[in-house]
């Protein structure tokens, strides 16, 4: 309140004040960089135009899970359906070119972007250690991804349940459609941050990551048909272990014995578990090789 | 309590050596960090940052050794890299208020000094543009803004005045001033123009191939050397004949370049000597001035001799 004396509508220059407030810890800077870069990996908090690219890729992912929705609740005696259209495994692979356009896109936003602009220092600069700030960083980027995989897998549990499909039964598979978008989200940022830290140019990272994730997927693809209709399933099973997206619809056919999605999934328990090794190889070593670029950034 | 101390402080890089044995130490106020490029100043403020290790030596900052205890000296000084480094696509705004959450303010109260840092270092309505579209200046204020948005109790400040014009250059300084002296920060700021320095600190540190060349308070540099230049002419080798009649009246002179003499001030009538020996001797006396030295003057080598004046 301002005394009466003072003339209303004056702002005074209270001078310099010094802040006497609490500080968060260690932990709490961490969260809060966290909930910062999850926010930035879909436009908020940055720029009008950032917004556009990954909103736009919810929408178009969404948009398909909305109509098998749609079509799962109104004609299902009708069309004698007795599970989903398109299972919570397959649904990523239908979306791969979705999924990876947006890690594409945000990995760079978020990991070249401190880089190029050097932006790196002002948070070495600050109290979090250099590995923490790497793993935060990934931490973020997975989980937006993982948002982006599972926002389509949620809204198709929804209308699972609205059709009268056996709860029990979907539960477990929706369940096991998380866990698999979760390594999936994983996979590819771990991948696409790996890419984007050793690119410094957004444009160039966002074209590497593009190749990276498009082409491995394509010739996997191609493989898989060629191995599958020559009888050579071994070598599609081997092939699998080189696209993200086949490598997890793998997993999942291994784990839940779900419908697979690709033409040749891995078979026996050895080939399920070299599925399962690779995955967990590749999301450490990325973790790992982030770390060791981030040791040579200088502030 | 010394701000930053160090002892035998010393970076080895392996081509080069960055600081060697270095002594110094700095107090409150505003301490200016003097060196060419290359002297070590960037060096010796990442190594107080405790982002860099020393290879020899110790460093101590606000008492916390930089060796063992860099997250907390971090946490208690700000600092403001000599380079770029701020996002295109982000606002001022935007960014001071996530950097003071880095620093671990909570998110209210890093809004709020976000926006007094801001109003302080003097950006309005533009901290609300994303910063691509900023000009020098203003990137320099959004720069020392998030090296403050946390009440630091030291800041580093690497060439803020680099690439500025000079209406902005003395604007920074005197925001410079402002923090040491008016926000009660400590400040340790670095140039390779020596005379900015005077202005702003309160003591000058001078590097040189990383040593400690000079460490003083800036009064002894600018201090009166108790000497007056002389010029004369209207006769070949005038200034010769002057120092002549200057030494025999008992007077220490001495030439000081071209048609220059110096002469030691004994006491208030030395320049009435000067005067009427010249006139005795039928010279004309073009100027005669006390001689201050400059914070340049450190760097000069070979004495007065050499010195041109100012």
């Amino acid at each position: 309140m301002s005394s009466p004396s003072e003339p209303a509508g004056v702002i005074h220059d209270l001078g310099y004040r010094p802040y006497g407030g609490p500080r968060l810890r260690a932990g709490e800077v961490a969260w809060s960089f966290f909930v910062t870069g999850l926010r930035n990996t879909f436009g908020l908090g940055r720029s009008g135009r950032s917004k556009v690219l990954p909103m736009s890729m919810l929408a178009l992912i969404v948009l398909p899970a909305l109509i098998l929705v749609g079509v799962l609740v109104q004609a299902r005696k009708a069309l004698d359906l007795d599970s989903q259209i398109v299972s919570y495994s397959s649904y990523p692979l239908v979306t791969q070119l979705l999924i990876s356009i947006f890690v594409a896109s945000q990995a760079p936003a978020l990991i070249s972007r401190d880089l190029r602009f050097r932006t790196i220092t002002l948070y070495l600069a600050r109290p979090m250690r250099r590995s923490v700030y790497v793993l935060v960083r990934l931490a973020s980027l997975t989980a937006a991804t993982f948002l982006l995989i599972a926002a389509p897998l949620v809204l198709m549990y929804v209308g699972g349940v609205l059709a009268d499909l056996p709860l029990g039964r979907e539960t477990g598979r929706f369940l096991g459609g998380l866990l698999g978008a979760l390594l999936l989200a994983a996979l590819l940022s771990g991948l696409s941050a790996l890419v984007a830290a050793l690119t410094v140019r957004r444009g160039m990272a966002v074209a590497a990551v593009i190749v990276v994730l498009l082409v491995s997927y394509t010739v996997v693809v191609a493989i898989q048909g060629i191995s599958w209709s020559t009888g050579h399933d071994r070598v599609g099973e081997v092939a699998g272990l080189f696209s993200p997206y086949t490598l997890v619809n793998g997993v999942q056919h291994f784990l839940f014995d779900v419908t697979s999605g690709t033409r040749t999934p891995p078979e026996g328990t050895g080939m399920g578990l070299l599925y399962i090794a690779v995955v967990l190889l590749t999301v450490l070593g990325a973790i790992g090789a982030l770390v060791a670029r981030y040791r040579s950034v200088q502030p | 309590m010394a701000v930053i101390e160090t002892v035998g402080l010393t970076k080895q890089y392996p081509s080069v050596t960055a600081l060697d044995r270095l002594d110094v130490t700095v107090g409150e106020g505003v301490t200016g960090l003097v060196g060419a490029n290359g002297a070590g100043k960037s060096t010796l403020i990442k190594i107080l940052l405790g982002l860099v290790p020393a290879t020899g030596g110790t460093a101590r900052v606000l008492g916390h050794d930089v060796a063992t205890e860099g997250p907390t000296i971090r946490a208690l000084v700000g600092y403001m890299p000599e380079h770029d480094c701020l996002p295109a696509d982000v606002s001022a705004s935007d960014l001071v208020v996530h950097m003071g959450q880095m620093s671990g303010l909570p998110y209210a109260a890093a809004r709020e000094r976000a926006a007094d840092v801001l109003r302080h270092v003097g950006l309005a309505e533009e901290r609300y543009r994303p910063m691509g579209g900023y000009s020098t200046g203003m990137k320099q204020r959004a720069k020392l803004a998030q090296a403050l948005v946390h009440d630091p109790k030291l800041v580093l400040l690497d060439e803020p005045t680099n690439g500025l014009d000079p209406s902005s250059r003395d604007d920074m300084l005197a925001l410079v001033r402002k923090v040491g002296h008016e926000f009660g920060i400590a400040v340790l700021v670095t140039s390779h123009l020596l005379g900015e320095l005077e202005r702003v600190s309160d003591h000058v540190v001078v590097l040189d191939g990383g040593r400690l060349l000079q460490s003083s308070a800036t009064t002894d540099f600018l201090h009166a050397t108790g000497s007056l230049i002389v010029e004369v002419m209207g006769k070949p080798d005038a200034e010769r004949l002057l120092g002549q009649a200057l030494v025999e009246a008992g007077l220490t002179a001495r030439p000081a370049g071209g048609a220059l003499i110096e002469v030691e001030v004994r006491d208030e009538t030395t320049p009435d000597v000067v005067r009427d020996l010249t006139v005795d001797l039928g010279l004309g006396l073009v100027r005669m001035q006390e001689r201050h030295h400059r914070i340049e003057d450190v760097f000069r080598e070979g004495g007065a001799g050499s010195v041109i004046p100012v």
